[in-house]
């Protein structure tokens, strides 16, 4: 669904990402972990065209460099780390620009726009908060608006900055549940930058280590949450044991080293 | 919500139809308010009633009272509009119609004309036009050199920069010629008063405008979310806000070139739409262009009556009005402030 490679992001003196390869298919979530700084926000803002970059970005077998904004934005949603929510603007209209890619220019939105935003709030449970004003709602509903927006885009791959960030313990769950049960219904491909490694191993059937710019690992989660890399890449020491389905579990040691 | 906005916008008109009316009352002559309400009939296509008015009332109407309500309510809502526009261009609330150097450039222009052609009253608004649109085109260009091509912050500072230099200059040359202060002071402070001839020329810029500004109220609403998340969406953020930036400026410089510098209505007017009816720009607009009508009308009717026969000059009465009824908007609709 998704192929990016050599991709390399220079901004201002700095190179923040250097050679990066990347292949996600349809229907796989993709996770990115790295340690602050390595570049993970800049890696999606790339696939999704907002920061100049070198190399090649691929969606859905087409080169994103020769599609046209609103045809990028009807193959990819983006959601990112701190979306701007105008606090004065309804539940409704705000996930009803997720439906801008299909508006004309000066034009208004359709039945349909407005059949798909309504479903998809409802999906997310959001229908009682449609006339709701954005700036009233708490942490964990923000997070289902931005995600409501995103779908109404209806585009088959949804790249997610840090969904989780911000969130209590249950409300990460029921975020990251919920992007997985969507994915499965709908067969969607998920790209998210993850900060904690055990909820990336847990929901993600692949995870990509950034470190410095560079991929430096890619792989299912238990090859790349493995005691050495993560060791090496976050300078932190840690413990990794199998949790539920084999999946990885990351602790973090007491004591310095 | 959309029924909701139809309310909105019915009630506005409603307001702006009664200020008219009164706008075409006040004054001198003792007319009463149903002969108005039938002579603004009979003037109607196609429509002939007999308001009882003497010809020369009639005339005082037509030919001085007409036109000057008409000027004051479109250049309102253009400067109304218009400042709805730029703040949802720069995503700032404090952002008005005058901050690319509108002001500026039009207070250089018409200075230089009434200092170099004391004689030419015709050839004021022609040159405040003129330096509108090249005071907004000046710094268009700086912000656009200095900075990352579409960013704010730099076209803000931009029109900073452009207002101070060119108010440099035009307060340089009008210490020259002292004895055409009185003329260029008044114009700075703002007049409706230029009858048909007026009206007629700024018509046009006014409808294009408006016609522009209103159909971006969507992808405005778009905007608000920010470049980066608007462009996730499909817009291209630097070409919606060069295309509503020229709209608005074109409002601008329209309304200055007809009517001076005339205050605080592209500020404050959009704020009152916003809280009472929502921060969506599709009704944030119309009713900003509405009720900035409304608003001048009333201005002026202000102006010219308090201290009649003398005139007060309308940017006056508008900040002198328009901040305590600002305060008093603030302050009823604080509850749902956010």
């Amino acid at each position: 669904m998704i192929e990016v490679s050599a991709l390399s992001v220079r901004l201002g003196e700095r190179e923040v990402l250097t050679g990066v390869d990347l292949s996600v298919r349809r229907g796989e979530w993709l996770a990115i972990i790295g340690p602050n700084g390595a570049g993970k926000s800049t890696l999606l803002k790339a696939v999704m065209g907002l920061v100049r970059h070198r190399g090649t970005v691929v969606v859905d077998g087409r080169a994103a460099a020769t599609l046209r904004p609103r045809d990028r934005a009807r193959l990819v949603a983006y959601a990112p780390q701190a979306p701007s929510l105008p606090p004065d603007m309804t539940v409704l209209d705000y996930a009803l620009l997720g439906r801008t890619p299909y508006i004309p220019y000066l034009g208004r939105e359709s039945r349909r726009d407005r059949e798909v935003t309504a479903s998809v709030l409802e999906r997310l449970d959001l229908t009682g908060f449609a006339a709701r004003r954005v700036g009233e709602l708490s942490g964990g509903e923000r997070q289902r608006v931005v995600l409501a927006r995103a779908l109404a885009q209806e585009a088959p791959a949804l790249l997610l900055d840090e969904p989780t960030t911000a969130l209590d313990l249950g409300h990460q769950q029921q975020v990251l549940e919920l992007v997985d049960r969507l994915r499965v219904a709908d067969g969607l491909t998920v790209v998210t930058t993850l900060h904690d490694l055990t909820l990336a191993g847990q929901y993600a059937d692949r995870l990509l280590l950034l470190a410095d710019g560079h991929a430096v690992a890619t792989g299912p989660p238990a090859q790349v949450l493995t005691g050495k890399l993560v060791g090496e890449h976050f300078d932190a020491r840690v413990e990794i044991t199998p949790g539920p389905g084999g999946r990885p579990v990351v602790h973090l040691l007491r004591g310095a080293t | 919500m959309r029924t909701r906005s139809g309310w909105w916008v019915a009630g506005a008109l409603a307001v702006l139809a009664l200020s008219m009316v009164a706008g075409l009352l006040g004054g001198a002559a003792d007319i009463s308010p149903w002969q108005v309400v039938l002579q603004a009939a009979d003037w109607l296509p196609y429509v002939s009633v007999d308001s009882g008015l003497a010809p020369v009332e009639q005339g005082l109407l037509f030919e001085l009272r007409l036109p000057r309500v008409l000027v004051a309510a479109v250049v309102g809502g253009l400067l109304a509009m218009a400042g709805a526009g730029y703040q949802g261009v720069f995503r700032n609330p404090l952002a008005d119609p005058y901050l690319l150097g509108a002001a500026a450039g039009a207070g250089l222009s018409a200075t230089v004309v009434i200092v170099l052609l004391p004689a030419s009253a015709a050839g004021v608004p022609v040159a405040a036009f003129v330096g509108a649109v090249g005071g907004v085109f000046l710094a268009y260009v700086l912000g656009n050199t200095a900075g990352r091509a579409g960013g704010t912050a730099t076209l803000v500072l931009a029109g900073v920069a452009v207002t101070s230099f060119l108010t440099a200059i035009q307060t340089f040359i009008q210490q020259f010629k002292v004895e055409e202060l009185q003329r260029i002071y008044s114009w700075i402070l703002g007049d409706v008063g230029g009858g048909w001839d007026q009206f007629w020329l700024v018509l046009p810029y006014a409808a294009v405008s408006a016609v522009l500004l209103l159909a971006h109220g969507r992808v405005l609403d778009v905007l608000s979310v920010g470049d980066e998340e608007a462009t996730s969406l499909g817009l291209r953020a630097a070409r919606v806000r060069l295309a509503v930036l020229l709209a608005a400026s074109l409002a601008t410089a329209a309304a200055v070139a007809v009517s001076g510098l005339i205050g605080f209505v592209g500020i404050v007017i959009p704020h009152v739409a916003r809280r009472l009816a929502g921060g969506s720009y599709r009704i944030v607009l119309p009713l900003s262009l509405i009720g900035g009508a409304a608003f001048l009308v009333l201005a002026d009717l202000l102006a010219r009556t308090v201290i009649a026969p003398a005139e007060l000059p309308i940017g006056v009465v508008t900040m002198f009005v328009g901040a305590p009824f600002f305060v008093g908007v603030l302050r009823m609709t604080r509850r749902s402030a956010t």
